[in-house]
């Protein structure tokens, strides 16, 4: 009973943390029909930029008012998202539209390969810890169970963005206008549509939440260079299972594969990547183009 | 004149590629000609990639078949003492083809980003599996010994250059099977169904049939490819299944285009050269150096440079 309820609550903040990341990924992939590769390094940099922002908070004189650190990070994030978006989109994949799906994949692979160096480039490759945001908030206690605040404000942050997203998209006017972008974009471009802007918002939004992901994490790890290369993939399988481009998608895919990997984490340690992959594997045998993905008919 | 150099019959080709790289061999010092031999195993791997395109696929996951041949291989030089390179290239076959075999007809119905997503995923669920099996090596691997050739026992030089003028045959006997197989009709109904696959349907054919067979012959090149590339280095690790390596193939790939087939290798080997220099000379900067390189090519060459090389100047088609 113990065991499930460990299970339930680490599935849970992990499914919270890769929420916020694959939420970006699939974002981009619903409005711009891109499947960013360059996704894992995004949030590598966003966890780098906020480390670097806590760090110069604190040597600011931030220690009398900690709780700023929060604000620090965010800012990081922000920046991240203020310069790397625009760069991105209006500098490169903008070139790119028109062409194969498979194409796009292979030019944010380039980008991934960019952006990898370029962080050691900024950052070196020595780890940087900055864990004074982590310890912050205190202990919360669960009858037997100990967990550090944070967890439980990752779970906020991520239920705070998924929902404001959603709003966004289903209940105001601007998002109607995104989700005439995704429906047909030549339509919603003769109806008077920015479309060039819709995309540059929607994929600096992704840019955003990518880097988001990582300045949430930067104080519960160490960052070094190699954090993005890995949580591509994860975020990849979160997406799949959901359906691509499907916000409501990302929240299941996210908690099935938080909740499988803290299943495996706990029971079978050697399987902790398997377990991830082999969800994904079942779902797409069953529903090929994910939980929440309305098939498409084929063009002839 | 290039009748001269493009000759029409397959195996004259083949037979003058050989020649060609033998004679090339004899004169490499060691250091290209172990990194001759790396990038032609490679190159096998990134033809079968090359394979799935022409189709339209775009694999991300070639690793597996890399790994699984250069493990097979490794597995059983550690378990049963085979270390002749003529058997351990048939177990990579025989690895490699029946992975593709069950994966194969399962993946045939997976088209775009699903299809290279699935087979990276798979990539990934052996490296997984592999850095957690301590009765594999985990994460550290496990050492391959040298290659015999029929027991012939080389060593030094003497190795090195038998190991390379295997490759060399290698590739030019599969590079020449893969030749035939894309003018044949299968390898035609490979290019339709990149154009348009309903109508291959509708014609009579099974794409998933088709896409199926491809990707066996795709895997069986990545772990001849793995057989060699272990026994050069002399060690495998989960390494060669994790998603970048799988990355360096499609990179290959790309940079040569589906049109020609000696471009795959001269594409790997122009990806091994680069990436010793760089390593050399500017190590925390060369994969920046390949990402900008790929984005030029896919801007500049839509169809890679092999296109360039193709002998087949067909007008382009306005879309």
């Amino acid at each position: 009973m113990e065991l499930l309820a460990y299970i339930l609550v680490d599935g849970l903040i992990y499914g919270a943390w890769l929420f916020i990341v694959s939420l970006g990924l699939t974002l981009v992939f619903g409005i711009l029909n891109i499947l960013n590769m360059a996704h894992g390094s995004l949030y590598a940099i966003g966890a780098y930029a906020a480390a670097s922002a806590v760090g110069a908070y604190f040597a600011l004189g931030g220690e009398a008012f900690p709780f700023g650190s929060y604000a620090a990070m965010v800012i990081g994030a922000i920046f991240v998202a203020l310069i790397l978006g625009p760069l991105l989109e209006y500098g490169l994949l903008r070139h790119f539209y028109g062409r194969d799906h498979v194409i796009l994949v292979l030019v944010t692979y380039g980008v991934f390969l960019i952006l990898e160096d370029a962080m050691k480039l900024i950052w070196g490759v020595t780890p940087l810890f900055v864990s004074e945001p982590y310890s912050l908030l205190g202990n919360v206690e669960f009858g037997p169970l100990y967990y550090v605040t944070y967890d439980f404000l990752v779970i906020a942050v991520a239920i705070l963005v998924g929902l404001g997203v959603w709003f966004v998209l289903n209940r105001t006017k601007r998002g109607k206008v995104v989700l005439a972008v995704i429906h047909d974009r030549e339509m919603s471009k003769t109806m008077g549509v920015n479309v060039d802007r819709v995309f540059l918002i929607s994929f600096t939004l992704g840019v955003f939440l990518a880097a988001l992901g990582g300045a949430l994490t930067a104080p519960m790890i160490s960052v070094s260079p190699s954090i993005g290369v890995n949580v591509i993939i994860l975020a990849f399988a979160v997406v799949i299972i959901g359906g691509l481009g499907s916000i409501e998608g990302a929240a299941i895919g996210a908690l099935f594969v938080g909740i499988a990997r803290a299943a495996s984490v706990h029971l079978l340690p050697e399987a902790e990547l398997f377990v991830i992959y082999l969800v994904m594997a079942i779902v797409l045998v069953f529903r090929p183009e994910g939980l929440f993905q309305k098939t498409q008919a084929r063009k002839i | 004149m290039t009748e001269f150099i493009f000759p029409r019959s397959i195996p004259l080709a083949c037979a003058l590629a050989l020649a060609v790289l033998v004679v090339v061999g004899l004169i490499l010092p060691d250091w290209a000609m172990f990194l001759a031999t790396m990038a032609f195993s490679k190159g096998m791997v990134a033809l079968g990639v090359v394979c799935l395109m022409r189709s339209g696929l775009v694999s991300f996951g070639q690793g597996l078949y890399y790994c699984i041949g250069a493990y097979a291989s490794g597995l059983m030089a550690t378990w049963i003492g085979i270390s002749d390179i003529f058997l351990m290239s048939l177990l990579g076959i025989i690895a490699s083809g029946i992975v593709a075999v069950i994966f194969g007809p399962l993946l045939a119905t997976y088209r775009g980003i699903f299809f290279a997503m699935l087979t990276l995923s798979l990539s990934m669920i052996l490296y997984g599996t592999l850095s957690k099996m301590s009765v594999l090596g985990g994460t550290d691997g496990l050492n391959v010994s040298a290659p015999t050739f029929l027991g012939y026992h080389p060593e030094g030089r003497a190795l090195g250059l038998s190991l390379y003028m295997f490759t060399c045959a290698v590739i030019v006997v599969y590079g020449g099977l893969v030749r035939t197989l894309f003018d044949s009709e299968r390898g035609l109904i490979s290019l339709a169904i990149r154009d348009n696959e309903l109508r291959v349907e509708y014609l009579g054919t099974s794409v998933r049939t088709e896409i199926a067979v491809t990707y066996i012959v795709a895997a069986i090149a990545g772990g001849i490819g793995g057989v060699i590339s272990g026994a050069a280095i002399g060690h495998v690790d989960p390494e060669y299944a994790y998603w970048t390596t799988s990355g360096e193939f499609v990179f290959v790939a790309i940079l040569s285009g589906y049109f020609s087939i000696p471009a795959v290798f001269l594409g790997s080997v122009v990806l091994e050269i680069v990436r010793s220099f760089s390593n050399l000379y500017f190590p925390n900067t060369w994969q920046m150096s390949l990402g900008i390189f790929l984005l030029i090519v896919i801007l500049l060459f839509p169809k890679g440079l092999g296109s360039l090389l193709s002998r087949s100047k067909k007008p382009e088609k306005k879309q």
